[in-house]
């Protein structure tokens, strides 16, 4: 335990009302921390810099899972455990719950947020691909009010985000239109469970009569951050799923996608399997309905 | 000698004798332990992997004064770690020769204060070039050691094998390639020590083998053998990795203990551990191998090279395990080995489980597929063709007077795992499927105990006496670190005295209570260990019915009265024995020939192997491992032993890889050090052959390392069956099977499809 | 800075605590040196392997994990709480029986993530169970009777293993 505890200071005013003020009185000067799964790793390895914690643990008011006529909406306090027990969200967002799955271990999803999983920002977030193939919304919340922003414009760079220095993350909002879409979602990590992604994607659509009228396809760690493959699915929108629109959409991703070599992996080895990746579900798209 | 239908203990799947506490929790391992007045101690490694050390400063914003500091001017003793050489410094002196090497110990009460005075020691070195791969090293361009960077080579040689190439009809080469590999036990390596000039030196802690600490501490601090105690604590795995690394951490711990005057506790942490602590050599064997028409093998040259690290530890035992396992458990009338250990500026490599076997197995079974697949043979007809059977002679011309019944071992793996027909199946769907799967296997021996004559030189005492409390108590230095010491020694204790298991209790592995029975390593424990007890409980019961009014049958009261009788007469009841060798072992260490081993435990493993073609990865999916290690003392613990072997050996092919960036293992972390998990393990199936062996304890041998020898090629073997293509290098991670399976990327101007 | 204490209160095993510590103090930590129960271990630190596992209201927790101030008001098991007047819980007999504990680390974790695993689907298949213990790393016994052991917990089949050798799993 490379960490001091006697070096940090944590308060739990235990309401979001609380919370807001704290951070909106000293803005900058407390480090939000949820279930800790991130922040007591870098505190053990001895790099935790926030001297000053604010604990979002527990919080009534940002632990919820909603699910409306219109939308479903997921406190940013929501655990991967949380998700997982939910017959609604298997239900309506599956390829959440089954990204809820990828989390780490049980014990870990008891403790992970899906407000920690996007604050944290890596580009390897578990819930990420998902939640932008769902065309989610996220919530923001300060003293001065609360904003709405499309997700895909949440992340800025490599773990660098919009929230102001007195936000806090406050939810997460996905449309309830996706029943009809097809779904694809696939982790590939260096084993099969407590895994950091290697890749993993996740892609909706809407197909009717062999053609591609909705596509939303979402990638992890290939990118400084999660984010939609936007020329992908600029090569798939409207049309059919044939073996010249694949080969296209392949070289669209090859294109597209500028992973890195790193400690897990190889930028090679990554493009080449999210090429993959792709032709997957493309196939199973061709499968299910061949184009006329 | 006993068989399974005259033993009541002995071949019983009897409770792990120590198993209760350790299921309540209560087990207690070193760092569950305080002593009073204890102050934490930390080391102050190299950041470099080569070099003079220039100078060393102590940043003024640290009050030093409440820090015990120790550098090697503190050593009382000599200042090296005594293994087979005295070549590893206790602390570097003057130059480094890896990254990580312990230059500077701080104890101080409070851990915080001690890591931040670990960051305020200014260490200035000058860098010198260094190397980090065999290859490097024996080219010789940058020498590190000695003159030549060798550490240790053997020369094994059987009949002519030069004159073999021209009568071969089949002539195959091969180059294959093993990683270093983490021991990864769950308890980190940790110490306690304290000292007084009237004890000396007492250490307590993770180890396997209490006399080896016991040894390199007698020098290090200077002092007679009454005056050092090793006791070692609950071990929370070893696998190798603590029976040579607890010398240096006693020694640290030690030192501090002697400066400060207080009791000592290092332990390390996951990342220190890791980078810090022996690893498996890496390896490059070479086959070139002549074979006649018929597939039969008529001379196998064979290049085995290690990676030793910056010192030699145990670099020459595990080259000669190498060498002797490189040739496969075939008959072979030319056979040459030619083997090195190269020095590297690395953390120096040491033991683990297998010790040298796992690489050379791993070569010459990989080789065998290939060579099958050259010649257009079956890999399981040209094993069978080449299969050593009793009344043969291996490589070193020990001729096999046990039986060995590879033939039967094969045709019940055949038979268990369903080999032919799942073959089939797969060959069939894999046209169609994405996901490729195969079938392969491993044949292999592992020789049982210490090599030719080491156990003479060992000359192990153990044996038993009987406690006030009217309990038989096994005095073994031996250690319990999960694989079953405790408990196979008091079953063989029981059974051979005619008591209850319930009647025998461990003595603690401590210097100072129990003989020298010899370490913990080399799957010696149940056949020679074991033997030794076996006979002292035999020949405490002689002693009584000669002494003490024993009858020639006795009920445990009846027995427990005598021994109650003896020590009223005689003051103690003891009875120890010394390790006798069989007549009938000979080696020549320097020719390289005779009985390399006692006894040898056969095997084969089938593994059955998923590639999927989308992401490059391959899972084991299932796994048969059949074995013959003479009698099986106990069959939940010796299934429980094949089973970790099995999943370690699955970690060493398609999981484990140790990543260096200048000669500093830069993933030691346990988030990206990769072991199988729950989920990633195929089920493993286990039978047992059982041919006793008449020198071991009731009829057992060896069988701790063994299972770790077969999984990689087995595995690798099954990927060539699923893909058509041979990988020679291990671990064998997605990104390599998608570097050789992968066609390559084509953009076509305006393809039509 | 200093940061001495918070003032926290939780159950263990049943019994109330409080405890003087700094907030940031793990959980790990505080049961290891304040309470003095040494058998939840630490092995990585990282939340990888497991052995720090405690139940937490109700959840499987990596104690390494959780800053004491968050388990204000919590009740905590750990190993030490499975027996009951010195009776082992049946995954302790079945871990006896079946070899599920080889060097014994690993054991309290598993044993309160088999716990847990059993609180919330008491039949669970072999894939429930290795998903339910994939948090949990085991370098001895390659995790297979371990499994056993769970599944033998679930059937309450406390029948001592007499399978021989050769019909070892």
């Amino acid at each position: 335990m490379r960490g001091n505890a006697e070096a940090h200071e944590m308060v739990a005013p235990g309401s979001l009302a609380a919370v807001l003020k704290l951070l909106a009185d000293a803005p900058g000067e407390w480090t939000p921390i949820a279930g800790g799964t991130e922040l007591m790793v870098a505190h053990a390895a001895g790099r935790l810099a926030p001297q000053k914690l604010v604990s979002l643990w527990g919080i009534p008011e940002l632990r919820f899972i909603k699910t409306g006529t219109e939308s479903i909406s997921i406190g940013a306090g929501a655990t991967f455990r949380d998700l997982r027990a939910r017959a609604d969200i298997a239900a309506e967002l599956p390829l959440l719950a089954k990204a809820a799955g990828w989390i780490g271990s049980i014990a870990n999803q008891s403790r992970a947020t899906v407000g920690g999983n996007l604050v944290n920002g890596s580009p390897a977030a578990d819930s990420s691909p998902a939640l932008l193939a769902y065309d989610a919304e996220i919530e923001l919340i300060s003293t001065r009010g609360s904003r709405r922003i499309s997700y895909s414009s949440f992340h800025t760079g490599y773990k660098r985000n919009v929230l102001a220095p007195d936000e806090l993350l406050f939810a997460v909002h996905m449309p309830l239109r996706f029943a009809r879409h097809r779904k694809y979602l696939r982790k590939v990590g260096t084993r099969r469970a407590m895994a950091i992604s290697k890749v993993a994607m996740a892609a909706t659509a809407l197909v009717e009569d062999g053609v591609i009228g909705e596509i939303r396809v979402a990638a992890a760690s290939l990118a400084a951050f999660p984010a939609r493959l936007c020329q992908v699915e600029s090569a798939l929108l409207g049309q059919p799923i044939d073996a010249r629109t694949m080969e296209i959409a392949r070289r669209a991703l090859l294109a597209e996608v500028k992973p890195i070599d790193d400690i897990r992996s190889t930028a090679e080895y990554r493009k080449r399997v999210a090429a993959n990746l792709l032709e997957e579900f493309l196939n199973e798209l061709r499968a299910e309905a061949p184009a006329k | 000698m006993s068989t399974s239908d005259t033993t009541r203990i002995v071949g019983a799947p009897v409770h792990r004798k120590e198993g209760v506490d350790k299921l309540l929790g209560r087990a207690r391992y070193v760092d569950d332990m305080e002593r009073e007045g204890m102050r934490h101690g930390t080391t102050v490694r190299s950041t470099i992997p080569r070099g003079f050390i220039r100078s060393i400063a102590f940043d003024r914003r640290i009050d030093w004064t409440e820090f015990t500091v120790v550098t090697a001017a503190d050593i009382p003793g000599k200042n090296h770690i005594q293994l087979i050489f005295a070549d590893q410094p206790c602390l570097a002196d003057g130059a480094v020769n890896h990254c990580d090497e312990a230059i500077v110990l701080l104890a101080h009460p409070d851990k915080h204060k001690l890591r931040e005075a670990a960051a305020a020691v200014k260490i200035e070195y000058e860098p010198l070039p260094a190397i980090f791969t065999i290859e490097e090293s024996e080219q010789q361009g940058v020498i590190v050691r000695g003159t030549d960077n060798l550490i240790k080579s053997f020369l094994l040689e059987k009949g002519d094998v030069d004159s073999a190439w021209a009568n071969a009809a089949h002539i195959v080469g091969g180059e294959y390639r093993t990683g270093a590999q983490e021991h990864l036990y769950i308890e980190n390596n940790g110490m306690i020590a304290e000292w007084s000039a009237a004890e000396g030196v007492t250490v307590w802690g993770s180890l396997q083998c209490p006399f080896y600490v016991h040894k390199s501490l007698l020098a290090v601090f200077d002092l007679p053998e009454d005056k050092v105690r090793v006791i070692q604590t609950e071990t929370g795995g070893a696998f190798g990795g603590k029976e040579d690394f607890p010398s240096i951490l006693a020694a640290h711990a030690g030192l501090l203990a002697m400066k400060s005057g207080r009791p000592i506790k290092m332990v390390y942490d996951r990342m220190e551990d890791l980078a810090a602590t022996t690893k498996r050599h890496p390896s490059r064997i070479r086959h070139r191998t002549a074979l006649d028409k018929d597939g039969k093998l008529l001379a196998m040259d064979i290049d085995v090279a290690t990676d030793g690290g910056a010192y030699s530890t145990l670099s020459s035992t595990v080259l000669s395990r190498a060498t002797l396992h490189s040739p496969g458990p075939y008959v072979c009338p030319n056979v040459r080995v030619r083997s090195h250990s190269w020095a590297t500026n690395t953390v120096p490599y040491g033991a683990f489980r297998g010790f040298g076997a796992p690489q050379a197995i791993f070569a010459v079974e990989r080789h065998m597929d290939e060579v099958a697949a050259e010649i257009g043979m079956d890999p399981i007809e040209l094993r069978r063709r080449n299969f050593l059977h009793g009344g043969d002679t291996t490589a070193t011309e020990q001729v096999m007077r046990e039986p060995v019944i590879l033939e039967r071992l094969l045709d019940r793996a055949l038979g268990e795992s369903d080999y032919y027909a799942r073959r089939s199946r797969f060959a069939r769907d894999n046209p169609s499927s994405a996901v490729k799967r195969g079938m392969g296997i491993a044949a292999f021996y592992h020789g049982s105990g210490f090599t030719g004559s080491g156990e003479r030189y060992l000359n192990s005492l153990a044996g038993v006496d009987v406690t006030l409390e009217g309990k038989v108590r096994v005095l073994v230095s031996s250690t319990e670190f999960g694989q079953g010491t405790n408990t196979i020694l008091a079953q063989i204790a029981a059974e051979a005295i005619g008591v209850d298991y319930d009647d025998v209790v461990m003595a603690p592995a401590d210097t100072g209570i129990v003989p020298n029975s010899g370490p913990t390593v080399a799957s010696r424990t149940s056949m020679v260990v074991g033997r030794l007890i076996e006979r002292a409980g035999a020949q405490l019961v002689a002693m009584l019915r000669e002494q003490d009014g024993l009858g020639e049958h006795f009920t445990r009261e009846e027995f427990f009265a005598a021994c109650e009788r003896h020590r009223a007469a005689q003051g103690e009841v003891r009875s120890l024995c010394r390790y006798e060798a069989p007549a009938n072992i000979f080696w020549d260490d320097r020719k390289y020939r005779g009985e390399a081993y006692p006894a040898y435990a056969w095997s084969i493993h089938v593994a059955q192997v998923a590639v999927d073609t989308v992401t490059y990865s391959a899972e084991v999916e299932n796994f048969w491992a059949v074995q013959e290690v003479g009698r099986v003392l106990n069959p939940v613990l010796a299934g429980g032993q094949i089973e970790g072997g099995v999943a370690q050996g699955i970690g060493y092919a398609l999981y484990e890889k140790v990543v260096l960036q200048n000669g500093h293992m830069a993933n030691n972390q346990m988030t990206n050090y990769i072991m199988p998990t729950a989920e990633d393990v195929p089920p493993i199936h286990v039978f047992f052959e059982e041919i006793p062996f008449q020198h071991g304890a009731y009829g057992a041998k060896g069988i701790g390392e063994l299972p770790h020898d077969g999984p990689a090629p087995a595995i690798l073997n099954a990927i060539r069956d699923a893909t058509g293509v041979g990988f020679c290098a291990i671990p064998l991670l997605p990104e390599d099977l998608f570097a050789k399976l992968a066609a390559p990327e084509t953009v076509a101007e305006g393809a039509a499809l | 800075m200093s940061n001495c204490g918070s003032s926290i209160r939780f159950t263990i095993n049943g019994r109330q605590c409080v405890v003087q510590t700094p907030p940031m103090k793990r959980l790990l930590d505080v049961l290891r040196e304040d309470l003095h129960l040494t058998g939840t271990k630490e092995g990585c630190g990282e939340g990888e392997c497991g052995s720090c596992s405690v139940r937490m209201n109700g959840e499987l927790v990596n104690s390494c994990l959780v800053p004491v101030l968050q388990a204000e008001g919590a009740t905590i098991q750990t190993v030490e709480g499975l027996a009951v007047d010195g009776r082992l819980h049946p995954l302790q007999q079945a871990f006896l029986h079946r070899g599920g504990a080889q060097c014994g680390i690993c054991t309290p974790g598993m044993l309160m993530a088999g716990a847990q695993l059993l609180s919330i689907n008491p039949h669970p298949t072999m894939g429930e169970i290795r998903e339910g213990l994939a948090g949990n790393l085991c370098r001895c016994t390659g995790f297979m009777r371990i499994f056993e052991s769970v599944m033998a917990a679930a059937a309450q089949d406390y029948a001592p293993s007499t399978a021989r050798a050769a019909d070892a799993r």
